[in-house]
């Protein structure tokens, strides 16, 4: 048994643990919401069990004793001795973030146990025993009596199959208190022969002295795996005279609460990323691969003496090389997405920490979980909705009495949706709060000179403004705004993801802010365009139109711009051999292509030579060996093997922006 | 002292190549392949001496010109023209260079600063001169030739993109 390195497991006893964590927080939380579920405290229950299992199985022993303390406050609670209330979920919650945080200290190898960790054990210690308490009369209910406990404990014949070790606990013991034997026996079970002797079964019982303050929680918690496999008699310990007075505990509880372990850490701290994978999806491209190597078999087959009469056959087979080709190629992008849940899953314990905060109340829906995002994409993703779910609870939505006095309900509602439009994945964050506080932002605005005295806005034009760097309307910084991290992040991480963020708001009604993202970056749809003797690839999903130009359709601009009339608008041209600086490119707009894009509402006509075709293409970073280039996102290889670049949509258009403005 | 010196310092082993009838060196540990000159991708908004970049192997990688580094005269490119492909730090970059030369060992010890006149390089860029077989042997320093607060700097040169007319 020793011989086996328990090491390799811990990676998944960490992500079986989290697991467990996160299903205990959720189903903490639905408790929180007057749900009274009987299987939700079993949930809870039984994650803490296995967590406390793993962590002894791989010597976390710091964790579980932590856990073995939670458990038993849930064992109380299972077995209805003791009422849920408020407090007692909000300790509970307490107690998830403290072992994430241990769990999270364990895997990088630091110490485990901490002052707060501490300091919780010993809270849920006291609550522990001082509720259970030794039977009706005993002095001293709240401490455990200072004299200690007698144990009986008898084992059934089967206790070590069950893979208990009498030693083992009376080593755990011993880390309680001075443990004394005062006498073992061999029990009735035992067979009269020695020979009948079944080195498998035991037959042996012990009374036990356990001496010192130990709370009684903390003597059942050793046993607690034997729940059937012994019997039990736990008994305060009447001659107390041997010992002198062991004072109680005293730990001191830090006067300010620790800062909560930050959940961001974790995903920070660059434990080799790992994904979990469904079997549907590792089996179908072990199909899709199987489907490969027959074709390639039979394409040897044809290739081996080879007659023009088979050309027949060899089309067919390069038609289906091709699309299984694509196929595995679909299958192997779909082991990289994963349900948008895993960042939804952590909303729930924010907002039920927001409303306490805030003094809101909020309900809280999530739709479209399932959704299914590219990891990549879901990691970076949770920041900025972080950020716009409290901004919704702490700007959006108003206090109970304001929702009351304005007609609406008390408690708001904060609505989470994620579905798929196109080729994208669109999530919206809406709430049925105030709405942009128009004079607010405008007042600011203009105080900021971002927009002139008396200028009139449009509603589109109000809410971009809140867009901009540093643009804050809280009037004083509290705890959650005012950290200098604002829309403007947002929308840039956003855009990194190749994504854009938009708002709507109606006054008295409420805000959504709508995310759109596409589904991998790995891959994208573009259009290859010429410009010159360059390719440009352009991202199909910001493609509108593509037209040619008649020389009169296009109007100058004082100050050197051109626009041209398209569907009731004129959008700029932008020339893209001009902005790329292209050498040999078509100058003449009535032989050049106008590709018309969008981002993020604005629309822009480039200018290209020539329309190559459609393409997938898989996008390579420009900054892993040179760095970012403006109106550049990335680089792809065509079939030929050359580079061409694509074209960063968003970029651009802006620089067509700023050439209008100038 | 000297005989110990020598023992703790090993010959460091350069590669030499041609440029502008001058002779330089490159560490050879910092040396991936040399290949001859393909066309390569341009890139926008980027000084002069990065001709754009090119397909290794799935990796995109720039390349650069040194004799436009170094502010010299562009040779044109040929099937002779070389490619020197370097790594610094895992990125990875291409200098085209007029030949290469050699591989040669080059005594540490005997390695001179670079005198502040001269050469038609920047002296920045040189972390030594040395002497093989009476030839003298600039050594460069890759690494700053790749440092992306001169990159920088060269930015702050070059026009703004807002500056630059999108319109006729």
């Amino acid at each position: 048994m020793s011989a086996v390195d328990l090491t390799q497991f811990h990676k998944t006893f960490f992500e079986e643990s989290r697991e467990g964590l996160d299903a205990m927080e959720a189903a903490l939380l639905a408790l929180d919401s007057g749900s009274t579920d009987h299987e939700l405290v079993h949930t809870i229950f039984r994650a803490a069990h296995s967590i406390k299992g793993g962590a002894a199985t791989f010597g976390f022993a710091d964790v579980a004793a932590f856990t073995h303390v939670a458990e038993s406050l849930l064992e109380e609670v299972r077995s209805e001795r003791r009422a849920v209330d408020s407090g007692l979920i909000e300790l509970l919650l307490r107690s998830v973030d403290c072992l994430r945080a241990m769990l999270e200290r364990s895997s990088q190898g630091q110490p485990v146990a901490d002052a707060e960790s501490e300091a919780l054990r010993v809270e849920l210690v006291q609550l522990v025993s001082g509720e259970v308490a030794v039977p009706s009369g005993a002095a001293a209910p709240a401490a455990a009596p200072a004299g200690g406990w007698t144990i009986g404990f008898t084992a059934m014949p089967h206790l070590l199959q069950t893979g208990n070790d009498p030693l083992r606990l009376f080593r755990e013991l011993q880390q309680l208190g001075r443990l004394e034997v005062v006498r073992a026996f061999i029990t009735d079970s035992a067979p009269a022969q020695l020979a009948e002797l079944d080195p498998s079964q035991c037959h042996l019982g012990w009374e036990l002295r356990l001496h010192g303050a130990v709370a009684r929680g903390d003597v059942d918690a050793v046993f607690d795996w034997l729940d059937g496999d012994c019997e039990l008699t736990v008994a305060p310990l009447v001659d107390a005279a041997a010992v002198p007075d062991a004072p109680a505990p005293e730990i001191a509880v830090p006067a300010a609460a620790t800062p909560r372990p930050v959940r961001e850490a974790a995903a920070a701290s660059g434990e080799g990323s790992s994904i979990r994978v469904g079997i549907d999806k590792v089996d179908a491209l072990i199909n899709m691969m199987g489907e490969l190597v027959i074709t390639q078999s039979m394409l040897s087959d044809i290739g081996e003496k080879f007659e023009l009469s088979q050309l027949g056959r060899l089309r067919d087979g390069l038609v289906q090389l091709e699309r299984t080709t694509r196929e595995l190629q679909e299958s192997v992008m779909r082991i990289r997405m994963l349900p948008i849940a895993s960042v939804f899953n952590r909303f729930p314990r924010l907002v039920h920490d927001l409303e306490r905060k805030l003094d809101k109340r909020v309900r809280l829906e999530l739709h479209g979980e399932h959704t299914e995002l590219d990891k990549t994409v879901l990691e970076k993703i949770g920041d900025p909705l972080v950020h716009l779910v409290r901004n919704a609870i702490d700007h959006g939505l108003e206090s109970p009495a304001q929702r009351k006095a304005a007609g609406k309900s008390e408690t708001g509602t904060l609505k989470l949706n994620a579905y798929h439009e196109g080729g994208n994945i669109v999530v919206q964050i809406s709430d049925d709060g105030a709405g942009l506080n128009r004079a607010a932002i405008v007042a600011k605005a203009q105080q900021r000179g971002l927009v002139a005295a008396g200028q009139e806005l449009g509603d589109a034009e109000v809410a971009e403004l809140i867009f901009q760097p540093g643009f804050s309307t809280a009037a004083q910084a509290t705890d959650l705004s005012g950290r200098g991290v604002g829309m403007d992040v947002v929308r840039r991480n956003v855009r990194d993801l190749g994504g854009s963020v938009g708002v709507r708001s109606v006054p008295g009604k409420g805000s959504t802010f709508t995310i759109t993202l596409p589904l991998t970056l790995a891959i994208i749809d573009g259009l290859v365009t010429a410009v010159g003797s360059e390719r440009y690839i352009v991202p199909l999903t910001s493609i509108v139109e593509s037209l040619r130009l008649r020389a009169d359709a296009v109007r100058r601009i004082a100050g050197g711009g051109e626009v041209f009339h398209f569907r009731d608008e004129y959008l700029p041209i932008m020339r893209l051999h001009r902005a790329f600086a292209c050498g040999d490119a078509v100058t003449d707009i009535e032989r050049g292509i106008v590709v018309v894009i969008e981002e993020d509402g604005r629309r822009v006509g480039l200018l290209v030579d020539d329309l190559l075709g459609q393409q997938q293409a898989v996008v390579k970073s420009l900054e892993a060996h040179y760095r970012r280039v403006q109106g550049i996102s990335g680089a792809t290889i065509l079939s030929d093997g050359s580079v061409a670049l694509i074209v960063d949509v968003g970029g651009v258009v802006r620089l067509g922006q700023r050439s209008k403005a100038a | 002292m000297y005989e110990d010196k020598r023992a703790a310092a090993p010959p460091l082993q350069q590669l030499t190549f041609g440029l502008a009838d001058e002779e330089y060196g490159v560490d050879i540990l910092a040396v991936r392949e040399i290949r001859s000159w393909s066309r390569v991708t341009r890139i926008p908004q980027t000084p002069d001496y990065v001709l754009g970049v090119l397909n290794l192997r799935g990796a995109i990688v720039p390349i650069m010109d040194l004799r436009l580094r170094f502010g010299l005269q562009r040779e044109s490119y040929g099937d002779d023209t070389v490619v020197i492909i370097v790594a610094i730090a895992e990125r990875l970059f291409g200098i085209v260079v007029d030949a290469v030369s050699d591989v040669v060992d080059i005594d540490p010890t005997a390695i001179k600063p670079v005198p502040d006149m001269g050469a038609v390089v920047d002296t920045r860029y040189l972390k030594g001169l040395a002497t093989h077989a009476e030839r003298m042997v600039m050594l460069l320093d890759v690494e700053k030739l790749m440092r992306p607060e001169d990159v920088e700097t060269l930015d702050a040169a070059l026009p703004a993109v807002q500056d630059v007319e999108v319109a006729a």
